[in-house]
């Protein structure tokens, strides 16, 4: 009886690494507009405190990419996502966009 | 509706999705995430167009501008639940066996970044003559 053959992973994990990757690109030019919009009206106490909670998100959807990347990286069968990570990163991204509606009004 | 609120407890709940059916090739998992992280990026694009609108279109009357921002930032925002919903979705339909879910939402968004960009351009066009 012989092992079954090992399946080919092909370049798929690298694809998703690189996935995380542009994803990571895209959040960081959100970010960036983020906060020009909100040190463009004039420097304000709460406008600081939004802006500083852009920079907290953005930090945070590095962390769950890296986490990722890492893990994508180093095994060679990795497993599948975790819903919450998934999860963390989309509540980063809605967090954002509710940030960037408060800025806008 | 109901099948929505089940589904959001799965995003907070692995252990939930891995207790259903078997384990399905890691490709095609790998697969489905690289299709949610697409659509991720497409969220993220949309809540930066709103960003944009509202920094770069100064000459824009100011209820335009606000209107078309938050239509923009409400699209990333719905585009952003709506990907890790259909992951979750995706990922159980493999782990039963099932077809993949179908959707409707990719056609909603194209219908509404069409009309947005109509509406630039009717914006633009006012613009120049007034």
């Amino acid at each position: 009886m012989t092992s079954p053959p090992a399946r080919d992973p092909g370049l798929q994990p690298e694809r998703t690494r690189l996935a995380w990757r542009r994803t990571t690109l895209a959040g960081t030019v959100a970010a960036v507009l983020a906060v020009k919009t909100a040190l463009h009206g004039g420097v304000s106490a709460p406008r600081i405190v939004v802006c500083a909670l852009c920079c907290v998100l953005w930090l945070g959807f590095l962390a769950v990419a890296n986490r990722r990347i890492h893990a994508l990286a180093t095994s060679p069968e990795p497993a599948a996502l975790a819903p919450r990570h998934a999860t963390a990163a989309v509540l980063c991204t809605v967090a954002l966009a509710v940030c960037g509606a408060l800025l806008i009004f | 509706m109901i099948e929505f609120v089940r589904n959001v407890r799965l995003w907070f709940a692995p252990e939930e999705i891995r207790r259903e059916g078997g384990t399905p090739d890691y490709r095609f998992s790998l697969a489905n995430e690289r299709t949610f992280l697409a659509w991720l990026r497409t969220a993220l694009a949309l809540i930066g167009g709103g960003f944009a609108v509202d920094q770069f279109l100064p000459d824009l009357r100011w209820g335009w501008r606000v209107g078309l921002a938050l239509a923009l930032l409400a699209a990333g925002v719905l585009c952003s639940l709506r990907a890790v919903n259909h992951w979750v979705r995706c990922e159980r339909a493999m782990r039963r066996g099932e077809d993949l879910p179908v959707s409707r939402f990719p056609a909603v968004l194209s219908v509404v970044v069409a009309v947005v960009a109509l509406a630039m351009v009717v914006v633009v066009l006012v613009g120049w003559q007034g």
